[in-house]
């Protein structure tokens, strides 16, 4: 309720005073003018700059479905959000068979019918990850389900969701086989498109750069046409996605390899799943020393879609607040310059040596079968790492007394102690399905015996 | 004067003992641990040479004070008996000494702890008694408002309360306690310190001190004041004062000095030839029940939020306790014979447990004294509060060196709910979290499982408590009758 409230007298008054909003009347520098937009030139489609994300969607006690999940999402504030979104030029909405629970297309399709249908172009993907749904026929059933909940009778862009991961049992390449070769899947999908149900087809990337320089090769031998592609990327990715975890492969080298054959790209986790908006204290210091008013996110935003090519950029926006100030971002963008290029790989430097979890908090770990909640105890981690609140850092001993109690306290009040770090059993079911290629026991066994010597000190 | 003393010191006394066997944190412990250790009765178990010839010593020069200002459950009475006052005055009258109760129920008491028959012991000793009431009775409120307080503290981003469970270890010993509250609140509103002055192997102790070294400081009537107007003896909640004959029952008198202030004809004296004393007033009946209600209300509350699931999250199921053969004591209790003979089953321990491994035993022979369970934690290696706290070296002082040398059980594998064999999954986590590296994980049937050596193991439960196996653990720890040492 609270939170309706606020949005809807975001809305008035930004729609009430276009020239001077109350929001953004501090800012002199970004919102200046109208939305950025790309050209898709497959299509002509004439894209906004800023994607909405719909993976991370409010629900009515507050928060994400993560924060309460029996909460019902709020589509009271989800209508709001979309009705600014369009009304600011932003018309591109990415949403997933799986998002929210299953319950984001739904919603999305209840906001946006309520706007002519060419006033804005559909994203979402075909998300057959369970193996009972790799059958030709499920697989179908889920593109059908998905034209169904989001009230239209043709979907704008269509991804394969999340190409490049492996499981125990399958390689990079088994798995993609089996979840859109095997099945005839890609083909059908392909006529869709000639039927037009499906305007532009592509993929999203994560994970085995195999595949990534697989499909890529399909692509030039002509056997299959890749409209688009979307792949991860932001400051910290672009050089050191393959430090953070070697298995993954820099964002540099993929968008590189899809500028040459010039391939739109839609760019994803630009914020590195939020965490590019909460930095130490001694980075956000040299931000704001250069520009005192600008949000920390906006830096990741500005070089997310600065680079040619870039289609949009995506942004989970679950708060009326966040789009307000992503739309400024875009309005129009600032580009980054060299050396504000420059600045940021060396923020992405530092950022690195923090030694964080690179944990985006996408949940797809979850649930747990032995009842962890991961993603909260590599948030609470990661957080005490960038706020430089780990007793570790400091020297003095009554310092460290206090930092240790508080960093142990936290913890409990963060994580219960049942769904703590010292239940992992290293069962191995979760690592499979991290996008990040986190070895998320590894990690957990890390954290837990770094809390054990904080307790037995 | 007198009587102003003395209440002085039992507000000071209560508090410091109650706030203790709260377990209020803020190293309460440390700065008022002394009171449960000058406890005669654990003091005697403890065999503390000096508290017992300080105890002894001062009774013998003032009588018995100490049951009127260190006796947390003789000040308890008192209140009681206060409050009793309220609605009828003067209502005591003097009566006969109830000599053979006295003394049988006291040799016996004795002769219990002796060959280490806890029922006896446990139930009758009395600072025992009043720290269950405290621990089972008053705890969960504290606990509640603690967890309020923590959680203002999480909201405010401070960190002087932590969250703790609020859960009943044992019903028996809820039960024991609601029934000792109401049994002797009834018995000091009706007869003042009766249970003091028939029942309490203490008080009957200290009395027969009191009664043969009459030099000391008593209350001693002068005769040629006196108006035999009878306030004393009618205003006497230990019923020794026979003013017709002007005498009082030193064995019974706990000098509260209610009589001195009673007469008003300067007729008593405290003095090396003469007697006095009573007790002081809170409403505890009334609280009480509301203690008894509300912690019922968390209890149910408690099981409601457990069995409540969030989506994103797999439900836990609870821990059920296995059945062991040998119930586990903790370290520095030596063995399960010494637990027995010493322990007065106060609770203390049970409530400064911070792993909630501590609770009660509803076995016969070792009624109400503490023994370990995992369901909810374990004993971690780095703590030794409950032998910081203990007041009669039931579980004597060790540091955290000595608990590691300290094999109070060992544990044992249990294949049937292995994880590994069950769920065909990795796992390991038991030989992970063994703090002694007692455990390693073998090959056995094509699977690596754990394999405990029975020689490194301190049966620290860390095992048990993290096995994921539920409820029932894939390895739990059997207690050893004696701990074993090295």
């Amino acid at each position: 309720m609270g939170g309706a409230a606020v949005a809807t007298s975001v809305v008035l008054s930004a729609c009430k005073n276009n020239d001077e909003s109350p929001i953004i009347a501090k800012n002199v520098i970004d919102g200046q003018g109208e939305m950025t937009y790309r050209i898709n030139h497959n299509t002509g489609d004439k894209v906004s700059l800023l994607g909405y994300g719909m993976m991370r969607l409010p629900v009515e006690a507050g928060g994400t479905l993560w924060d309460n999940p029996t909460s019902p999402i709020d589509q009271e504030l989800i209508n709001q959000e979309i009705d600014y979104a369009l009304e600011h030029g932003v018309n591109y909405f990415d949403t997933s068979p799986v998002y929210c629970k299953g319950q984001s297309e739904h919603a999305t399709g209840i906001a946006l019918a309520r706007h002519p249908r060419n006033s804005y172009y559909i994203a979402t993907k075909l998300s057959n990850f369970s193996p009972s749904t790799w059958a030709t026929e499920p697989s179908k059933a889920m593109f059908e389900k998905s034209l169904k909940e989001l009230q239209t009778d043709y979907i704008d862009y269509l991804l394969l969701h999340s190409i490049g991961g492996e499981s125990k049992e399958l390689g990079s390449m088994e798995m993609f086989n089996a979840r859109f070769m095997d099945n005839g899947i890609l083909d059908w999908l392909v006529e869709q498109k000639k039927a037009g149900r499906i305007r532009n087809l592509g993929f999203s990337f994560h994970g085995d750069p195999k595949v990534f320089d697989t499909m890529l090769q399909w692509h030039d031998e002509g056997r299959y046409h890749w409209d688009f592609v979307q792949i991860q990327m932001n400051y910290v990715d672009w050089n050191y996605a393959h430090r953070i975890e070697a298995e993954n492969v820099n964002a540099s080298y993929l968008y590189e390899e899809l500028h040459k054959r010039n391939i739109p790209v839609v760019i994803m986790e630009p914020l590195l799943g939020g965490r590019l908006a909460s930095l130490p204290d001694y980075i956000v210091k040299q931000m704001k020393e250069r520009e005192p008013e600008t949000p920390v996110a906006r830096w990741a935003f500005r070089y997310a879609g600065t680079p040619e090519g870039i289609l949009t950029v995506l942004s989970g926006m679950t708060y009326m607040e966040h789009l307000v100030q992503n739309v400024e971002t875009y309005s129009p963008l600032r580009p980054i310059t060299p050396e504000e290029d420059e600045f940021l790989m060396k923020v992405a430097e530092e950022f690195v040596e923090l030694k964080t979890v690179p944990c985006t908090a996408c949940n797809y770990c979850m649930p747990c079968p032995y009842g962890l909640n991961i993603p909260v105890i590599f948030s609470y981690y990661n957080k005490c790492v960038t706020e430089g609140k780990m007793p570790a850092g400091c020297h003095e001993a009554r310092e460290h007394q206090e930092a240790r109690k508080r960093f142990l306290i936290g913890y409990d009040r963060n994580v219960p102690s049942l769904r703590q770090a010292s239940h992992c059993i290293g069962c191995d079911q979760c690592v499979e399905h991290c996008p990040q290629k986190i070895n998320i026991p590894e990690e957990l066994h890390r954290i837990d015996d770094y809390v054990e010597s904080l307790k037995q000190m | 004067m007198l009587r102003k003393i003395r209440i002085c010191l039992q507000v000071v006394m209560m508090t410091l003992v109650t706030l203790l066997l709260l377990g209020i944190g803020f190293r309460v412990h440390l700065w008022a641990g002394w009171v449960a250790k000058i406890q005669l009765i654990p003091a005697i178990l403890a065999v503390s040479l000096v508290v017992l010839i300080l105890i002894l010593c001062c009774t013998a020069f003032f009588g018995r004070i100490y049951c009127s200002v260190v006796c947390p459950l003789g000040i308890m009475q008192d209140i009681f008996s206060w409050l009793g006052g309220k609605f009828k005055k003067n209502r005591f009258s003097y009566a006969k000494e109830k000599k053979i109760l006295r003394y049988v129920v006291c040799v016996l008491f004795f002769l219990a702890m002796i060959i280490g028959f806890a029922p006896v012991t446990t139930l009758i000793e009395p600072y025992s008694a009043y720290s269950r009431i405290v621990n089972s009775l008053f705890k969960p409120l504290y606990d509640l408002l603690n967890n309020w307080l923590a959680g203002l503290d999480a909201a405010n981003d401070r960190y002087n309360f932590t969250e703790v469970q609020i859960w009943t270890r044992s019903v028996t010993t809820f039960v024991v306690a609601i029934a000792t509250l109401v049994l002797l609140g009834a018995l000091a509103i009706w007869k003042g310190r009766l249970y003091c002055n028939t029942i309490c192997p203490a008080g009957t102790l200290l009395g027969s001190i009191s009664r043969v070294i009459k030099e000391g400081c008593r209350v001693r009537f002068d005769k040629d004041k006196c108006k035999q107007c009878g306030m004393c003896e009618k205003n006497c909640k230990a019923q020794a004062i026979d003013f017709k004959n002007g005498t009082v029952d030193y064995s019974r008198c706990v000098v509260c000095g209610d009589c001195l202030d009673k007469c008003k004809f300067d007729a008593l004296h405290y003095t090396a030839k003469r007697p006095a004393k009573e007790p002081k007033p809170v409403d505890t009946e009334r609280r009480a029940f509301l203690v008894g209600a509300a912690v019922a209300g968390t209890t149910a509350a408690m099981a409601q939020t457990q069995m409540k699931v969030d989506g994103g999250l797999a439900v836990i199921e609870d821990k059920k306790a296995p059945k062991r053969q040998t119930a586990i004591t903790p370290p520095g209790s030596v063995s399960a014979r010494h637990m027995q003979k010493h322990c007065t089953a106060c609770q203390l321990c049970v409530s400064s447990c911070p792993n909630n491994v501590l609770r009660p035993s509803t076995d016969l022979m070792h009624f109400m004294q503490p023994t370990m369970s995992f369901e909810r934690g374990y004993c971690r290696p780095e703590c030794t509060r409950c032998s910081e706290v203990c007041p009669t070296g039931a579980i004597k002082p060790i540091t955290r060196e000595e608990k590691t040398l300290q094999h109070v059980g060992h544990a044992v594998w249990i294949k049937e709910n292995c994880v590994v064999l069950t769920d065909g999954v990795s796992c390991g986590n038991c030989a992970r979290h063994c703090p002694t590296g007692a455990i390693q994980m073998v090959d056995y049937e094509g699977k690596k499982v754990p394999a405990v050596d029975e020689n490194k193991c301190i049966g620290c439960g860390a095992c048990e408590s993290l096995c994921p196996a539920r409820p029932f653990s894939a390895i739990y720890v059997e207690g050893n009758i004696s701990h074993h040492i090295g």
